[in-house]
């Protein structure tokens, strides 16, 4: 009954899913590997981002594509507010809090969203939505390609932002040797805000790829915040090829497991994956040693 | 030396995604809310999981219940009281049993006469129990396992139809369907959710289905949430089953019904029991092509009723959606109402007694006359319904259809 051509089509919507993964991941990654909080409130965010991407759509009649251009800076600029101005201050300089306000910020914009929204589930209906191309042996939804697509466009331009921009050096900077940079002059309070404004903007581009064939309700995002930490771990933290990798890797995996133990048991190709990662390369595929 | 924050190890992340995937299962994250309003009318608990991972259907009911609670003091209260008005005691389940069940005890507190709602059957299960200890009555709203009135439970009424006779139903239903249009379908895929509900309901048709001559090629169960229905519709196509039985809540209903039309999968029909989306004007209205010829088998009002279409377009007009959740809270606090009219008092015990013999013919579903035995409504039953222009229509039993249904759907 499963002849290679199904094969095939399943590691395709694997490659696709886990594509979005990686977006995800990328801005976990980042904001891991530099200011070295896992961010708790990355699914609220990816919600919120949801519901503006719906919001832009419905309200101002806006592409959720062209919605990208829009959103990626605005939430760039309320991720840089959120670290700068919450965050920063309100851990005092101490990681475990760090950790502690992005929970609590994540049970905030969830409730925020829910008595905003209450919690019905919206969606958009585009033109090209249903579109598909026909490969002979499969369909593959257009929006779903050109999700795969900008999702290494992305990662390809924040690979750039960080080798080539004085920021992405001063980042790197930063992750490496806080006491360091501070000492060379760099104003590491910015370049914290910088970090977690790059990682909400990676988040927000998802949202934009996602709700043409996906969702928005206060809880949407939390769905992929979960595959997104495995990702991250497997392709090493705060290394931007990994997650990219880690993400594809991940997609693949959840998409056969789901294929030939059923889709109950999908999740668990990803923490067999997670385990065996962690047990034969704790730092991940592309982690620096620690 | 280096004043450098030690990287988490990965043991504290893991340790720290545990938890904090534990605080989010288990709905902690949700706010308590507890409204008493103040007066001296009865006291009627309204019971909804309207925050956490059911607050839409939780809402949808809270709406129901309150607007049919402002039509009653509209009209002059309970009349065999003195017009006394009704008094809501607002409850939230937070979407679990335990949280039900702190509601019932502060509503006790509160000296309410009644309790509605529940929604969930989990929540219906634990609520019912823990009223009983009061003796306080309790009119189940939605919650459709069997169990919740075959416990002997005296306090506990259900009033629309339960699992059994919604199943039993939808194969006739499906069968007479099926042999009208002359028996084109044989083979079916089963696509159900894993959890008490979907699972249930696939064993029950994986054991009804072959009698009635239909041959499963696969049942294909999945998680909730699912992201990605890509894989589940390719095992559809590589088998091309006539009929498609999705069982399943309604986020997931939507993404297979849209993978199903992005893959070009078009079985000779589409046909739930309780579908998540299946009868849903949201469905319709967010994805008219998708949900196109569905058919569902489910709560649905009396289309052919004055009163019900009224309700429709009060509640449409006010930009809501009229779901069952709605209209069957609606409907229980009329039965409690006529209720509190025979017993002319606000005691529990009488109240109860004048539920056991009430006679109530709710103007918005195709029940008839109430008739209690054992706390369930014998006269409740469900409707099979299909997407037809746009709209969802009744299209079984005869008495309460508008619509004849297409079947096959044409290509």
């Amino acid at each position: 009954m499963l002849s290679p051509l199904i094969l095939i089509s399943a590691v395709l919507n694997g490659l696709m899913t886990g594509a979005v993964y990686a977006l995800v991941a990328l801005g976990l990654t980042l904001i891991y590997g530099v200011l070295h909080i896992i961010n708790f409130a990355h699914g609220a965010l990816l919600s919120a981002a949801l519901f503006a991407a719906f919001l832009a759509f419905q309200k101002l009649g806006l592409d959720p594509y062209l919605a990208a251009f829009v959103l990626a800076p605005a939430f760039f600029a309320f991720g840089y507010a959120l670290q700068r101005f919450v965050i920063g201050p309100a851990s005092h300089g101490d990681d475990r809090n760090m950790l502690l306000v992005t929970l609590g910020l994540a049970v905030l914009i969830e409730n925020a969203l829910l008595y905003a929204f209450r919690a019905d589930t919206r969606t958009v209906d585009l033109a090209y939505g249903f579109k598909s191309i026909d490969f002979g042996f499969t369909f593959l939804a257009v929006p779903r390609l050109i999700s795969f697509a900008a999702v290494f466009f992305v990662a390809l331009a924040l690979w750039l932002i960080m080798v080539l921009t004085d920021t992405g050096k001063a980042i790197r900077a930063v992750a490496k040797e806080k006491l360091g940079a501070e000492l060379a002059g760099i104003d590491v309070a910015h370049i914290y805000a910088m970090t977690f404004g790059l990682g909400t903007a990676c988040v927000a581009i998802a949202a934009c790829l996602l709700i043409p064939t996906y969702y928005a309700n206060p809880r949407a995002g939390n769905a992929f915040v979960l595959v997104a930490f495995t990702v991250v771990v497997l392709g090493g933290m705060g290394s931007v090829p990994g997650a990219l990798i880690g993400g594809l890797v991940i997609g693949v995996v959840e998409s056969l497991a789901s294929f030939y133990f059923g889709e109950s048991l999908g999740q668990v190709g990803i923490f067999l994956i997670f385990i065996a990662v962690l047990m034969v390369r704790p730092r991940g595929l592309f982690g620096a040693s620690a | 030396m280096s004043e450098q924050k030690i990287p988490f190890s990965r043991r504290r992340l893991l340790a720290t995604t545990a938890l904090g995937a534990a605080a989010a299962a288990s709905g902690s994250f949700a706010t308590p809310s507890f409204v008493r309003a103040q007066g001296t009318g009865v006291k009627l608990g309204l019971l909804h999981p309207v925050t956490g991972a059911l607050s839409y259907s939780g809402q949808q009911g809270r709406i129901g219940a309150t607007m049919a609670v402002d039509e009653i003091n509209a009209a002059g209260g309970i009349k065999a009281l003195g017009g006394a008005k009704i008094d809501p005691v607002l409850g939230d389940a937070q979407s679990t049993p335990d949280g039900g069940t702190a509601e019932v005890e502060k509503m006790n507190s509160a000296e309410v006469s009644c309790i509605v709602g529940g929604y969930a059957s989990s929540i219906c299960l634990a609520v019912s129990q823990a009223a009983a200890r009061y003796d306080l009555p309790y009119v189940v709203d939605v919650g459709v396992a069997d169990s919740i009135v075959t416990r002997g439970l005296k306090n506990t009424f259900r009033f629309s139809p339960g699992f059994g006779v919604i199943a039993k139903a939808a194969l006739d239903n499906l069968t007479t369907i099926n042999d009208q249009a002359g028996k084109p379908a044989k083979t079916v895929i089963i696509v159900h959710e894993d959890s008490l509900f979907g699972s249930g309901l696939a064993k029950l048709l994986n054991a009804q289905l072959p009698p009635k001559g239909f041959e499963i090629l696969e049942t294909i169960p999945h998680p909730t949430p699912t992201r990605d229905f890509a894989n589940v519709v390719l095992k559809i196509k590589a088998q091309n089953p006539d009929l498609v039985i999705p069982a399943n809540y309604y986020n997931e209903y939507v993404l297979l019904a849209r993978t199903m039309q992005e893959q070009h999968v078009r079985p000779k029909g589409i046909y739930s029991v309780l579908g998540g989306a299946a009868s849903s004007y949201k469905f319709v209205k967010d994805f008219p092509d998708a949900a196109r010829y569905i058919m569902d088998c489910n709560h649905w009002f009396n289309p052919k009723s004055a009163k019900a279409l009224e309700l429709k377009k009060k509640i449409e007009d006010k930009g809501q959606f009229f779901t069952y959740e709605l209209y069957l809270n609606y409907s229980a606090v009329l039965l409690v109402a006529d209720a509190l009219e025979h017993a002319a008092s606000t005691d529990r015990a009488k109240l109860t007694a004048a539920l056991e013999n009430s006679t109530f013919a709710s103007p918005i579903m195709p029940y008839g006359p109430t008739k209690f035995v054992n706390g369930q409504n014998q006269g409740a039953a469900p409707v099979s319904t299909q997407v037809l222009d746009n709209d969802i229509k009744a299209i079984l039993p005869p008495e309460f259809a508008i619509a004849k249904a297409v079947f096959p759907m044409p290509a």
